[in-house]
């Protein structure tokens, strides 16, 4: 294992210096980087020329002056890697360290939300093949996968930023919205949990009836303007969760686990007072997790308390209600710091942004109206994004499921009389997971480096950016920089993924032979 | 009734119980060649024959709209306006006291709408007066132009590089996989990037040739897993023991054999393309002006949205009806080449099977 972990950190290392030789000459017949100054009637710009020659060694050629690069580069392996300077004389090496934060916060939130929704769907789905919801989600991820990022962002920003703004100003629902939100929601959720025409009908009725109902109370009480959730509400969709929880992870049947699950709830209700105090002092964000470790805890001892035998699922159980409970906490908090967000005089009752990544002019002592500015710029790049990569992981998993409930220990499975929760959730679901981990590391990755449209059509300033920059001013030493981070990260994903795969699917080994 | 067919997959034969479990699915293959059962289960999925359709006319009218060059043939459009006329800004009838809205008008006269017509300038002005119309077509011309450009290359290569490296394995395998990593490793934007910034303004042709030659890789990864497996098939052994060449056995025995993965893969690889042009057209590294790509002329209106929006939503709806059909036909490929898929059975068919009415087909 280890012989061929190094043999493939030695072809990494091959691969990298060949690809960076490649681009690094590519891009410096691309462009002239004094091209501009050349042209120039400025008195200063033949000095300016002599200057940016000396800094970047322009009088050597390029594929000497990568060897220049190289040399800075390797430094690494000594803890002194030198990734040269930028045309504007920074540092190659902060300007990265600036952005990389921006992109990771960019790119993880969509990638989450991709994967948990991509996934729900793609198995909801395959479980109900070729009936009209599969074709109609199969027609929906492949409009998405021809989608346009730019052309989505564009209609984001119209829809989502500025109506949605014209909306909040004034919020009431006209007539006709009512309608056809109520009567989606209701097709999804009836064409997702039924099967035969006539329960079909019957869900669809109740769900329409309960949304339009449930916008229009809303209306009356001007919650859009003044969103909150409070405890009762809290604590309503935390037993919810200890339901739903259950139900996937255990089976109802298990009482053990849903009173331990239910007792979470009871918990969160009395968290949810205990915490304000301490939400409304100042609160740093690794408090915040501290908070969330210590529910862990108590989930934890929770359930040890509750059980005696198959400890395992049961804690897991829990631990995942709990948590989930506590964060509809936060939520609520968020919630109810809305209203003094959109009273702000920097965001001016127009709270969505359709430009940048935060609000400079905001006041920054409170960290709820902190965060609250960075989440409201993360919105839209995030469903732009989130759009984009879901169709993938709908139809990842969709195929696998279907391709894994065709084999024959799932047919072993139910003809031990297993329940069809068991089946699914135990048998089926997690062996689709196995191919998914490794497109996960190599998306996670390509994002890191690849969200430059989504990063320029919003304005922010992460990695795409920097590179974009880099190519248009020929810059090399920072179009290299940023390469060399994407690159050694794709690698190294790459032989991540290998080593996870034949970790988790015991039929695969790495390295073993062809 | 037992009949057996030759599963391609597993290299056994499998056993066709056509009154058992999958009578139905298995009754209809019983008796075909594969391109008869592919051909079958082709114009079976309904999205994918319309697709073909849809592709097929878009290709047709955007062609034949305005003049084009393809190869030696030269095409005289047939409508009126051409990419560089300047006619007059129109703005009767505009709404907001905007200038040159779109003339189309879709809603017939008993509807109470000014019939169906398309007017001066259907899809409205641009900024200088120039026919929208006639500016997506060429848009679209070139987008259609660079995404088979793209395919050509990626495609030919890709086979190539993969069946090399498949059939002989060993040190040639190593070093052309190797290769393949390092294209790999450099995201193709980039790669269009760098590409577009220093061949965009020598035309889209020659941007596309470069692109293609960088987006083989996944085609020849893919490629080669085939001919590793289907190279210790016995139909090879025997074709070499007949004394057949390693060309003739890689072209002639293996490759047709692989057809179905490698045409599923080079239609996802042509949507991959039309949408990496657009992406690029936007960022300013593809097709530059005075040429028009449709990811450009987005890219020059996107700020006009509120405004004037059929600006942007022309040149939108070509490239997701181009690449729409495209994802559709792939699909309904993958699944009229996967031997393991099966089809939908209604519940008049089964209840058929049920009550042993014979299907008469």
């Amino acid at each position: 294992m280890l012989a061929y972990v190094i043999r493939r950190l030695g072809i990494l290392f091959l691969i990298l210096f060949g690809s960076s030789f490649i681009l690094y000459n590519l891009a410096a017949i691309s462009g002239d980087p004094i091209g501009e100054l050349r042209f120039s009637d400025d008195p200063g710009a033949a000095q300016a020329i002599i200057d940016l020659t000396r800094q970047l060694s322009l009088d050597v050629p390029p594929p000497l002056r990568y060897f220049i690069w190289l040399k800075g580069v390797v430094g690494i392996f000594w803890g002194k890697a030198d990734f040269g300077l930028t045309r504007d004389s920074l540092s190659v090496a902060t300007e990265i360290g600036n952005a990389i934060p921006v992109s990771i916060r960019l790119v993880f939130v969509a990638t989450f939300v991709a994967i948990v929704i991509g996934i729900a769907i793609g198995i909801a789905s395959a479980l109900r093949q070729y009936s009209r919801f599969d074709y109609s989600m199969t027609f929906f991820a492949f409009l998405l996968f021809s989608l346009p990022i730019f052309w989505v962002a564009v209609l984001l920003k119209q829809y989502m930023a500025i109506q949605f703004n014209n909306f909040l100003s004034e919020p009431k629902i006209p007539f006709g919205w009512l309608l056809t939100l109520s009567s989606l929601t209701a097709v999804f959720w009836a064409s997702v949990l039924t099967r035969s025409r006539g329960k079909f009908w019957m869900t669809f009725s109740t769900v329409f009836i309960s949304t339009a109902v449930l916008i229009k109370t809303l209306e009356t009480l001007e919650w859009f303007t003044n969103p909150r959730l409070g405890p009762i509400a809290v604590f309503i969709f935390s037993i919810v969760i200890a339901f739903a929880v259950t139900h996937l992870s255990v089976g109802l049947s298990n009482r053990t686990a849903l009173n331990s699950s239910l007792t979470m709830s009871v918990f969160t209700l009395g968290w949810y007072f205990a915490i304000q105090p301490i939400f409304n002092s100042q609160i740093s964000l690794l408090q915040i997790l501290g908070l969330g470790v210590v529910v862990i805890l108590v989930a934890t001892i929770t359930a040890l308390f509750f059980s005696r035998i198959d400890r395992g699922p049961l804690i897991r159980t829990t631990v995942l209600t709990a948590l989930l409970s506590a964060f509809l906490i936060v939520v609520d908090k968020y919630m109810r710091t809305w209203s003094s967000y959109m009273s702000e005089d920097a965001v001016n009752y127009r709270p969505v942004p359709t430009f940048g990544q935060s609000k400079p002019l905001l006041p920054q002592e409170d960290y709820w109206i902190r965060t609250l500015d960075i989440l409201v710029h993360l919105l839209l790049p995030t469903i732009a994004l989130t759009l984009i990569s879901l169709a993938g992981y709908v139809r990842f998993s969709r195929g696998t499921l279907l391709e894994v409930l065709n084999q024959d220990y799932i047919r072993t499975a139910r003809a031990k009389g297993l329940t069809e929760r068991t089946v699914i959730m135990r048998h089926a679901f997690r062996n689709t997971l196995i191919p998914l981990t490794t497109i996960l590391v190599a998306d996670v990755v390509g994002i890191i480096g690849g969200a430059i449209i989504t990063e320029r059509v919003f304005g922010w300033y992460g990695m795409g950016t920097l590179f974009n920059r880099a190519i248009s001013t020929v810059d090399l030493n920072l179009l290299m920089g940023v390469f060399f981070i994407t690159a050694t990260l794709a690698v190294l994903a790459n032989l991540i993924a290998d080593l996870l795969y034949s970790a988790l699917d015991p039929r695969i080994r790495a390295g073993s032979g062809k | 009734m037992r009949v057996f067919k030759f599963d391609k997959n597993k290299g056994t034969k499998e056993n066709l119980d056509l009154s058992g479990e999958n009578a139905i699915a298995n009754k209809e293959t019983a008796g075909l060649s594969q391109s008869q059962i592919v051909l079958k289960r082709f114009l079976r999925h309904r999205a994918a024959v319309f697709s073909v359709g849809m592709l097929v006319s878009i290709i047709i009218f955007v062609f034949s709209a305005i003049d084009s060059k393809i190869g030696p043939i030269s095409i005289n459009g047939w409508w009126k306006h051409k990419t560089d006329d300047l006619p007059p800004l129109l703005y009767e009838g505009c709404p907001g006291g905007t200038v040159g809205c779109p003339t189309i008008s879709m809603r017939p006269k008993w509807l109470g709408g000014a019939g169906i017509a398309l007017g001066e300038h259907p899809f409205g002005q641009d900024d200088i007066g120039r026919d929208y119309f006639a500016l997506v077509m060429r848009g679209a011309q070139r987008s259609v132009m660079v995404m088979f450009i793209i395919g050509f290359f990626a495609a030919t290569i890709g086979i190539v590089v993969g069946a090399i490296a498949g059939y002989f394995r060993g040190w040639i395998d190593a070093v052309l996989m190797r290769f393949t990593d390092f294209i790999i490793t450099i995201p193709s934007v980039i790669i269009g990037a760098v590409i577009g910034a220093k061949f965009g303004n020598l035309g889209a042709a020659v941007l596309a040739v470069y692109l293609g030659l960088f987006a083989w890789t996944g085609l020849s990864r893919l490629v080669r897993g085939e001919f590793l497996s289907l190279r210790e098939r016995e139909f090879v052994d025997a074709a070499r023991v007949a004394g057949a060449s390693a060309r003739r056995i890689i072209f002639k025995h293996i490759l047709p054999n692989a057809v179905g993965v490698i045409i599923v893969s080079v239609t996802l690889l042509l949507s991959g393309a039309i949408l990496l042009e657009t992406a690029l057209s936007y960022l300013g590294f593809g097709v530059v002006s005075p040429d028009v790509s449709l990811g450009l002329l987005i890219s020059n209106y996107q700020a006009a949205f509120s405004t004037r929006p059929w600006l942007f939503w022309y040149p939108g709806f070509f490239i997701i009806a181009i690449a729409l059909s495209i994802n559709f036909i792939g699909d309904g490929l993958r699944d009229a080449f996967d031997p393991r898929q099966k089809r939908a059975i209604s519940k008049k068919e089964r209840l058929r099977a049920m009550v042993g009415i014979r299907n008469k087909e």
